[in-house]
């Protein structure tokens, strides 16, 4: 089992500030759009060195969908940035219509998803926008899981022709991807090698899942752990190739199970390799206020909930 | 100065498009489209620099965003007799595989559309976008937008509007159809809006009206003072007044062909109301 060390915690929306930071320096064609969330998207240093490129909007989203779609004609590459739940479900019609539809180089940037937005509560913990997301044709779906991979992942949306929706959190977690990754978008990366189980994870299940890994391997248990930072389009390549080794699959997301990275596997599994599934995802439920910690074991989304579900798993075998 | 009589011939071609694309598929939306047919004509055959050909940066000349989508007929007319695409297409309109689509769509690649519209109220926040990447791109042309005036009840154009003054995109046109009709009634009776000009005003826009919306020669001479106080600090608005239906007397003024296609005798009448220009399609 390989070792992943935690080279200092810190928060995935930060790794999106300083990823516009670099492409502020280095693609004069990136702008950035806010809705008063300067200091919840990290992006003040992006601001204060291209001032000219920067659009406060003000708090009025679906006019910021509009005004960045309209700055791809004329060649801007725009990253906007809000809330996940003000990125998506606010404002799905002007992004289904004005961007996705009318196929514009818009990279929605969203952070605070999920659960560990933690203390203020459901109406700002959005645990449907990747299905919301996905559901749109040409949209592209990410979900990075750390401060490095957040970092690579914003500076790899500039080279990348068409509307992306790039989801990530809000809380301190640990950073242990490789600092000088290449973010290949629609590539799996295989974090573990196992046999008796596949486990499938994104956004901040994947360092779950490797904990849950150190947690199985002393009950005699070896899963391959695959971190699918890119929803859609998926992997399926690496994901089938790993369960016809290892005959079942957990899938783990800070996500409902109904229309999350789950459904997007099982898609893949029904149609070409059908083995058993168990799905650590929140069961179409809204959240509540807490701290992270206590909302993912309430919700059952932390390494502990991995591990019951492998066992699950490969019990139905 | 603009050959008026040759306008007058356009916009007739314009009106003849736009009732035999609606009566050959028994679908769309003849009565703003015909409202419409002057203003839209006036743009681009007078008023907008226009480069040869059609790219979606459109950089180095000025273009144009159609937000009420629904009045598709006279926006594919126009661009089609603008030398955008073959005039022949027309016969495709709302047709399967067609790149005419109901309402307009960048999706099937027809030249000189830069935006799917037709979902209201989404084109201004598109156009002011547009709009501030002249700026970034030192480009000195104007932007133009149109908006129906039942669309102005879509909440995102007063966050447009509130932005474009707030921001000083002062290389925009938006101007508002004024034809105060929409599918249920007028738009007096559906939601009433008081004063449109006194909205606009209040959010910082220096605001022009139209009076004679279906008048070549009052569009020119009103869209050429909108020009002229462009680039001053505020965005401008033009109120545009027309009347729905205008040049087939049985549509005019009227809700009941918002969305509604002639049958065969009333084709017969509004085409001999409008006699053949240059040449159909």
């Amino acid at each position: 089992m390989k070792t992943y060390e935690n080279t200092g915690s810190k928060d995935t929306r930060s790794g999106f500030g300083a990823g516009m930071t670099e492409l502020g320096r280095t693609n004069l064609n990136v702008v950035s759009l806010c809705a008063d969330l300067i200091g919840s998207l990290k992006i003040q240093t992006f601001i204060d060195e291209n001032p000219e490129r920067f659009f406060q909007i003000g708090i009025a989203e679906a006019n910021m969908m509009g005004i960045a779609a309209g700055l791809t004609i004329g060649g801007k590459i725009p990253f906007t940035g809000t809330f996940a739940n003000f990125s998506t479900g606010r404002v799905y019609d002007q992004i289904r219509q004005s961007i996705a539809y009318s196929g514009k180089n818009v990279k929605i940037c969203a952070s605070h998803a999920g659960l560990t937005l933690g203390e203020d509560g459901a109406t700002h913990q959005i645990l449907e926008d990747i299905g919301l997301m996905k559901m749109l044709p040409g949209m592209t779906v990410i979900n990075t899981c750390d401060y490095n991979q957040t970092k690579a992942a914003t500076i790899a949306l500039a080279d990348h022709v068409g509307p992306v929706y790039l989801r990530f959190g809000r809380p301190v977690v640990p950073n242990f991807t490789p600092a000088d990754q290449t973010f290949e978008i629609g590539k799996a990366v295989q974090l573990q090698e196992g046999n008796d189980v596949t486990i499938v994870a994104t956004g901040h299940l994947v360092w779950e899942a490797l904990e849950a890994c150190k947690v199985l391997n002393e009950k005699g248990i070896t899963a391959d752990v695959i971190n699918i930072h890119t929803i859609k389009p998926l992997d399926a390549e690496a994901i089938i190739k790993s369960v016809k080794k290892t005959g079942c699959v957990v899938t783990a997301e800070e996500h409902n199970f109904l229309g999350g990275l789950g459904e997007s596997v099982a898609r893949e599994l029904s149609l070409t390799h059908p083995v058993p599934q168990e799905y650590v995802a929140t069961e179409d439920t809204f959240g509540e206020s807490g701290t992270p910690a206590q909302l993912m074991e309430k919700y059952g989304l932390n390494a502990n909930a991995i591990v019951k579900k492998v066992e699950k798993v490969i019990s139905r075998k | 100065m603009a050959d008026i009589n040759k306008l007058e011939a356009f916009v007739t071609q314009v009106r003849r498009d736009i009732v035999r694309q609606v009566h050959k598929v028994s679908s769309g939306h003849p009565g703003g489209s015909l409202g419409c047919a002057e203003f839209i004509s006036v743009l681009y055959q007078e008023l907008m620099e226009r480069k040869e050909g059609f790219d979606m940066d459109g950089i180095g000349e000025d273009l144009f965003f159609l937000s009420n989508g629904h009045i598709s007929p006279v926006f594919y007319s126009v661009l089609a007799r603008s030398g955008y695409f073959p005039v022949e297409e027309l016969n495709t309109f709302r047709l399967l595989d067609s790149r005419l689509q109901g309402h307009p769509t960048t999706h099937e690649g027809l030249p000189g559309i830069r935006i799917a519209s037709g979902s209201l109220g989404q084109g201004l926040s598109v156009a002011v976008g547009a709009a501030q990447a002249k700026k970034l791109n030192n480009d000195n042309h104007t932007i133009y937008a149109l908006m129906g005036d039942g669309e102005l009840q879509e909440g995102q154009n007063w966050e447009a509007i509130m932005y474009a003054s707030a921001k000083k995109v002062d290389n925009l046109i938006a101007t508002v159809d004024l034809n105060g009709q929409q599918i249920d009634g007028s738009t007096d009776h559906v939601l009433n809006m008081g004063s449109v000009r006194a909205k606009f005003e209040a959010f910082g826009w220096i605001v022009l009206d139209i009076e004679k919306g279906n008048d070549i020669k009052a569009i020119v001479s009103g869209m050429n003072k909108a020009k002229a106080a462009s680039g001053q600090g505020k965005p401008v608005c033009v109120l545009l007044h027309t009347v729905m239906g205008n040049g087939v007397d049985f549509m005019m003024g009227t809700h009941a062909w918002h969305g509604k296609a002639p049958n065969d005798e009333q084709l017969a009448s509004a085409l001999e109301q409008n006699p053949e220009t240059l040449g159909d399609y």
